[in-house]
């Protein structure tokens, strides 16, 4: 347990600047692969909360595929590689206000509700449970969620083509 | 482990999503954002699937990652369409319909 806890801290830790550094930083290429550090340290999480199925399905698409789109993204927008000043609005402080009166809000109800709740892994839930589910109990959403990926290859084609 | 410090990371990365969300003009950096906001929320999922003992949470994760991309599929290619007819992709010059 005490191991499990000093690596939640260091990767969570990671994260957070990490974090940081994505809605920071002033290069947009230096901001995506600050993005990966922070994908990863989510499938982290996830493999120490024993969900390693959804781990791998983390890096596979997030990493493997919505990194490579974003770097796609930036290039065909022809961003400057270089260093580049302004990418940030004049509503800088308000968001910063925004955020900080947001993170006060959920942490005072998150202790307040599940200060002291423990996660016990005892129980182990296996990728053949979540295959179960996702084929069982959840399978109209499932199908619901393959039209949705249909419509949305064809509607980011139907936008990007050149006519 | 505490339950809290999974939600409480969350929370984190869901306020500095919704930082970049308000605080950036290139567009693809506000779809950047966006990814840390679904992320927080996959955290939030998963944590309480294990704390519940319950398979539901990583099902609905799965779920809000398949969307995530289809997100960010649509997304770019809106603001390819908008940089291919605007030349720029600063997300406070698009204000056509400001009064």
């Amino acid at each position: 347990m005490v191991a499990q806890n000093i690596a939640f801290g260091v990767i969570a830790a990671a994260m957070v600047i990490s974090a940081v550094r994505v809605v920071t930083a002033k290069n947009v290429v230096r901001a995506a692969l600050y993005l990966i550090i922070v994908l990863a340290g989510v499938a982290a999480q996830y493999i120490l909360l024993a969900a390693e199925f959804t781990a791998i399905v983390q890096v596979l698409i997030y990493i493997g595929a919505i990194i490579v789109l974003f770097l796609f993204g930036i290039m065909l927008t022809r961003a400057p590689i270089g260093q580049e000043g302004d990418l940030d609005n004049d509503q800088r402080w308000l968001a910063g206000l925004v955020a900080l009166l947001l993170f006060g809000v959920l942490a005072y109800v998150l202790n307040d509700a599940f200060n002291g709740a423990q996660i016990r892994l005892n129980v182990p839930q296996t990728t053949a449970q979540v295959g179960d589910s996702i084929f069982g109990a959840y399978l109209l959403p499932f199908e619901v969620v393959s039209v949705l990926l249909l419509a949305a290859l064809v509607g980011a084609i139907v936008l990007a083509r050149r006519d | 482990m505490m339950l809290n410090n999974f939600l409480l990371l969350g929370a984190v990365l869901f306020c500095t999503g919704v930082y970049g969300v308000l605080a950036r003009k290139n567009g693809v950096l506000v779809l950047m954002a966006v990814e840390l906001i679904l992320n927080a929320v996959n955290i939030n999922l998963v944590a309480f699937g294990a704390f519940n003992h319950t398979i539901a949470g990583q099902v609905f994760a799965l779920f809000v990652i398949a969307i995530a991309a289809a997100e960010v599929g649509v997304g770019l290619a809106i603001v390819l369409l908008i940089y291919r007819n605007r030349r720029s992709i600063d997300v406070t010059e698009i204000d056509l319909m400001k009064g």
